[in-house]
């Protein structure tokens, strides 16, 4: 029944509207995450989360339940977390080490890092003239059928065919290079914590609403206002000084609905997005100078530019990776179920960088990602209404029309035309990628 | 036992202004440098550059007040309460400036329909003040600190 009612699923996107059952049947849910999350390439996380042999970090692909885990050769691999034998999950904390090799708290089957049978209880006497044979590849943890690192950021794929990672990432890898760009070192490593959020809808509202350039003036002014009365309060005793991160929150009330279209939006293939503009811009206080001083010196007055010259927002990686590199920090979306997305929250450091230059984006991680935001808390209000909504018969279509038909389409690379920034069209895009994934 | 009593009766008063959100007042507790501060997990020595669930000064109390006190802070129009129980009031240090004391919370808060549960270890920095104590640092070791969240923390806990 299921099969029948998804044949035609490509009509429930048009160019321009969707049908709420997209973001709100359960059946759509599960054919999504097995055509689109258990498909494609999906963010596992960082290198640096486990630097020694046996570290491991647990997360969700889709439905499933993975492990990325370093072995003793240094090789970081991604593993179903799950025993072969009795399917008992194999690593019950959300991190830790595993030591010279995973030991099943069940009936003790051992397996090395790579995921390969290293030993069972009683395997000669108990096994004789069965068909477990230490050998034979299901009596192994099995390995995610694609993994790749670029630059330490660790991704798999639970499907064998497909683009490879570079071809997937396309444009949307400038998420990556202009992170660890912006380190002397030309690479970051992770700060050891991990925000993790829940919200009550479905994982696409937060995809779309994370390059939706017209909500930040409705739905954070209260927090805009709030810092931008603090931080007019602070400037006038300080004589400017420490407002950078209050500059942060107050943007979302200064930036008004009409300037929100300065702001550009440009789309590529397989649903990814870049929002380019940046409201901290260049500053130029004695921390920023310090750390140009040093990037000069590293890589040359030309190159430079060119590095902190690129001009982002926010990079979206369809379908589960939000990544601000000008702010070091990404969200992983792990769809839960239909209605509930756990996003977890990342901040890394430049390494090679003053100190100075870390606490800046760590007090935008705080403010605005921690589990106490003084921004999210909005939008997880407006998902979770948007998911009520979508769950009535008041209404059949979400409508995506904002500039529809102005966008500029070249190479199957989709701009905003120019002061429309608050198109739809990276709605759209995603939209369209979607429906060519549940074509399939 | 004077101090003992005279610093339950704070702690006390304060969890009453968040219960029923006199912000003001309650940010009036702190020192003009004090910091509230709920670390993401037990191991965490200072809130000084490290992440935080909440690492904040006067200043930032303050947007945070402003915030949920603005009409169009969305997540604040619906029915939304907290009940504050502190106990376990321990004094670990005492001097003619000031005293270190600990206790334990437990946090119900009621949104829309939904009831959550907080709970952990408050440690209280006090500095004696005109009638009575002012906080330079209060920390919050919160037992569901790592967690996930099912939705967020809106204010103070």
């Amino acid at each position: 029944m299921l099969q029948e009612r998804i044949a035609d699923v490509s009509k429930f996107v048009e160019p321009d509207r969707v049908r709420r059952e997209v973001y709100t049947d359960a059946q759509i849910f599960e054919l999504e995450m097995q055509r689109i999350h258990e498909a494609v390439w999906i963010y596992c996380g960082h290198e640096s989360q486990i630097p020694k042999a046996g570290d491991y970090y647990t997360l969700q692909i889709g439905r499933q339940p993975m492990l990325m885990v370093r072995g003793k050769d240094k090789k970081v691999h991604v593993l179903y977390n799950r025993c072969p034998h009795r399917g008992n999950m194999m690593c019950g904390d959300r991190h830790g080490n595993t030591g010279e090799q995973f030991r099943c708290s069940y009936h003790a089957w051992q397996f090395h890092h790579d995921g390969t049978l290293k030993n069972i209880p009683m395997m000669e006497s108990g096994y004789a003239g069965t068909r477990v044979n230490k050998g034979s590849p299901e009596l192994n943890m099995k390995p995610a059928a694609r993994m790749e690192s670029y630059r330490g950021f660790v991704f798999a794929s639970l499907a064998k065919d497909g683009p490879d990672l570079k071809t997937f990432l396309g444009k949307s890898i400038v998420a990556i290079d202009d992170m660890c760009d912006r380190a002397p070192e030309g690479e970051v490593e992770v700060v050891p914590n991990c925000f993790r959020v829940i919200q009550h809808s479905n994982w696409k509202l937060f995809m779309e609403n994370q390059i939706d350039a017209l909500h930040p003036s409705v739905v954070h002014q209260s927090t805009g206002r709030a810092a931008h009365d603090v931080e007019k309060q602070i400037a006038k005793k300080a004589k400017g000084g420490e407002a950078l991160s209050y500059h942060m929150l107050s943007a979302f009330a200064t930036v008004t609905i009409d300037k929100w279209d300065n702001f550009q939006t440009i789309s590529y293939p397989y649903g990814h997005c870049v929002l380019a503009g940046y409201m901290g811009l260049r500053p130029q206080d004695p921390d920023t100078l310090a750390y140009d001083k040093i990037m000069i010196k590293k890589y040359g007055q030309k190159r430079f530019e060119e590095i902190v010259g690129v001009n982002i927002h926010h990079v979206l990686v369809y379908p589960g990776l939000s990544v601000q590199s000008p702010l070091q920090q990404l969200r992983a979306v792990r769809p839960l179920g239909v209605d509930r997305t756990l996003t977890e929250i990342w901040h890394f450091r430049l390494k090679g960088a003053p100190e100075a230059i870390y606490r800046r984006s760590l007090a935008y991680y705080n403010l605005v990602n921690s589990p106490a935001t003084l921004i999210n808390a909005d939008d997880l209000e407006n998902f979770w209404k948007c998911h009520q909504g979508l769950s009535s018969d008041g209404g059949d279509w979400v409508s995506l029309a904002r500039h529809h038909g102005h966008d500029i389409e070249k190479d199957g690379t989709i701009s905003s035309a120019p002061n429309q920034g608050t198109s739809e069209a990276p709605m759209r895009n995603q939209m369209k990628a979607w429906a060519k994934y549940m074509q399939r | 036992m004077k101090d003992q009593h005279a610093v339950e009766q704070f702690l006390y008063q304060q969890a009453e202004l968040l219960d029923t959100k006199q912000w003001q007042r309650w940010i009036d507790l702190f020192t003009p440098d004090g910091i509230y501060w709920m670390p993401p997990a037990p191991e965490y020595k200072t809130w000084d550059g490290q992440p935080a669930i909440f690492a904040e000064d006067k200043n930032l109390m303050t947007v945070r007040m402003n915030r949920v006190l603005h009409p169009d802070a969305w997540s604040q129009r619906p029915l939304w309460e907290t009940n504050h129980v502190v106990s376990n009031v321990v004094i670990e240090k005492s001097s003619a400036k000031g005293v270190t004391v600990r206790s334990r919370f437990h946090m119900m808060e009621l949104r829309r329909d939904d009831v959550r549960h907080f709970a952990g270890a408050y440690r209280h920095e006090l500095v004696k003040a005109k009638g009575g104590y002012r906080i330079k640092l209060q920390r919050v070791d919160m037992t569901n600190a790592q967690a996930a969240y099912d939705y967020v923390l809106q204010v103070w806990v």
